[in-house]
């Protein structure tokens, strides 16, 4: 039995669990914007997050590729803490060398895109692929274009991000991600700086990779896209789970009161 | 005929009519009145320098390529060089410390910025040039292996190292807190981005935040480089022979004050103004990435064919 397997078993987390957070807790200063998050995202589906301004939503995601540090809890991404190793009973925090490796495997997309501007497109496919995994240069780039070719972006390889519209940054900024072979994809917010009729070709490229197997959390307002492509809808308010379920039966009938006020909202 | 016919109020005004709607600029009398002046304190300027026999101009062409004068400029051009190639190492680590998540490494840096910005150079200088007065000797020494080398100070503290210590040490205060304002100009999400991408810290630096400060970096830079070019006329104090000290050795002897200075003035500005083109070159560089900078000297050279369309080829 492996590491990851171990402390899946030990932290009664399913087998199958991609992403598995217990008892999450994580506070900035006197500020608790996490109070205990439990949460499952089994290998291959997709988890919409969604909740009100502030209530944590990008905090938690942030959390599981280790972007920013938990304060109590576990969370395991593959069995296995991003940032940790347990020994003994206790978490040794692991040497940046290997955070990076483990961060390397969590794919994630931002909001605002953020592709490296001083790059063209094909150097941000292949800068990390090549740099930080070691892939020789010939082989990221043939990946690099079968990626781009993925998300209809073919010809703007050599294009700089600032060329591109925002869906077409958001695109590459997917590609980018996937140029790592991520283990699970988080998406905080990848349609919210988007133009409305630009919104449609990123989450055509998303609901493309969720249909090939992708295990993906994502944070959305895109009530439609989470009935339609979601295995799982969870409901943040001021830092915990208020609900979860399947996105059809929540949508339609929401339990807690906080979920209907909020799903009236934005429905 | 360019002047279009008056139509009747409210009326269409005819196609032909449109095409040639006449443009009457706005009078900028102040502008005139204001070149007027210019003109006029230019040839009060360009009279009294001509008729004016002190200027002595053909003595002053004379030395223009005396041999003492182009060595006093090569040791200008030397300082220069060395003094920026180390500040600008100096200054980069200074500046990385700054950023660092460590306190004690940012509290070292603050005070390396304070105390070497804030002394005057010309003190520093000579401060380095009288190092002896504190350590008659340099020595390094180890436990077990014991001493490595030892020499006095005075032979290592040369007139010229004095210059380069001091000047590289005090021009890389100010270098740091540029590449540190680069540095802090760089979007916070480009950093996160690399680093959810696995790379790491090292990497992030020199890769993604150096490379993209370096548009802010850049143009201040240039700027200190031309002050440090004339800043080295300081080490005239202490002997070393620059451009400003070959000079001054010359009218020492010959009294002829100011047709030298000319000379001194005329190198350093020709020095400035090729520094320049080679600022907006860089520049250029380091900006390719937003193409709507698009000034007319890049077009002149891209049109004459100097300079290759960067929309061409990757
Ligand atoms: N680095 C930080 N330091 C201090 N407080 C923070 C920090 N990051 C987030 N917060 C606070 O944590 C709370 C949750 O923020 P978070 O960004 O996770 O909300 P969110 O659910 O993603 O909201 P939104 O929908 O607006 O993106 C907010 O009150 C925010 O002010
Ligand atoms: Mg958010």
């Amino acid at each position: 039995m492996n590491a990851g397997e171990e402390n899946q078993r030990r932290f009664g987390a399913p087998a199958d669990a991609m992403v598995f957070a217990r008892g999450v807790r994580k506070s900035f200063g006197p500020l608790e914007v996490l109070k205990g998050i439990d949460l499952v995202v089994p290998t291959g589906s997709v988890a919409c997050i969604i909740g009100p301004s502030g209530s944590g939503k990008s905090t938690f995601l942030r959390c599981i590729n280790h972007l920013e540090q938990i304060s109590g809890g576990v969370l395991l991404v593959d069995g296995e803490f991003v940032g940790y190793d347990l020994r003994d009973g206790k978490l040794y925090e692991v040497k940046n060398s290997l955070l990076c490796k483990r961060r390397a495997d969590i794919g994630m997309v931002f909001q605002s895109f953020n592709l490296f501007s001083h790059m063209t497109v094909m150097q941000n496919l292949i800068e990390a692929p090549t740099r930080v995994r070691g892939v020789p240069v010939q082989e990221a780039r043939a990946r690099a274009e079968a990626l781009l070719a993925r998300v209809g972006l073919s010809e703007k390889v050599n294009s700089y991000p600032r060329e591109l519209s925002g869906g077409q940054q958001q695109r590459v900024a997917i590609a980018r991600a996937l140029a790592m072979n991520p283990k699970v994809l988080l998406f905080d917010e990848p349609t919210s700086a988007l133009d409305p009729e630009l919104v449609g070709e990123v989450l055509q490229v998303m609901r493309d990779l969720a249909d090939s197997g992708m295990t993906m959390v994502v944070v959305t307002h895109e009530i439609g896209f989470a009935r339609e492509v979601g295995d799982a809808l969870i409901f943040m308010d001021q830092g915990v789970i208020v609900e979860q379920g399947l996105p059809r039966d929540m949508i339609a009938d929401p339990q807690s009161p906080r979920t209907r006020e909020f799903l009236s909202r934005v429905l | 005929m360019s002047v279009v016919e008056p139509t009747e109020a409210g009326g269409r005004m005819p196609d032909g009519a449109v095409e040639q709607l006449v443009v009457v600029p706005r009078r900028h009398y102040g502008i005139w009145i204001g070149t007027a002046l210019a003109l006029l304190v230019a040839v009060a300027i360009i009279r009294a320098l001509a008729t004016n026999p002190a200027f002595d101009w053909n003595v002053a062409f004379g030395y223009l390529f005396h041999p003492s004068i182009m060595r006093g400029l090569g040791n200008t051009l030397l300082l220069t060089v060395v003094i920026m190639a180390c500040a600008i190492v100096i200054g980069t680590v200074i500046a990385i410390m700054r950023v660092s998540p460590s306190t004690v490494l940012q509290s070292f840096a603050s005070a390396y910025v304070w105390f070497f910005r804030g002394v005057p150079a010309l003190i520093q200088l000579i401060f380095w040039f009288n190092l002896s007065l504190l350590f008659r000797t340099v020595s390094l020494s180890l436990p077990v292996v014991g001493m490595i080398f030892s020499v006095k100070t005075n032979d290592v503290m040369t007139p010229f190292v004095a210059a380069v210590v001091a000047l590289s040490l005090c021009e890389a205060g100010y270098l740091a807190e540029i590449i540190r304002a680069g540095i802090k100009s760089v979007p916070h999400g480009q950093s996160e981005a690399a680093g959810a991408l696995g790379m790491s810290y090292r990497h992030v630096l020199w890769r993604i935040i150096l490379p993209q400060a370096m548009r802010f970096i850049v143009p201040p830079t240039g700027n200190e480089a031309i002050s440090l070019l004339k800043m080295t006329s300081l080490v005239t104090f202490i002997a070393v022979d620059d451009l400003f000290y070959t000079a001054q050795s010359i009218y020492a002897r010959t009294f002829e004050t100011i047709p030298l200075l000319i000379v001194v003035a005329f190198w350093y500005l020709f020095v400035v103004t090729v520094m320049s083109f080679g600022q907006h070159f860089i520049e250029r560089y380091y900006g390719r990435s937003d193409r709507r900078e698009d000034n007319l000297i890049d077009r002149l050279l891209r049109n004459t064919g100097l300079l290759r369309h960067p929309g061409a080829g990757a």
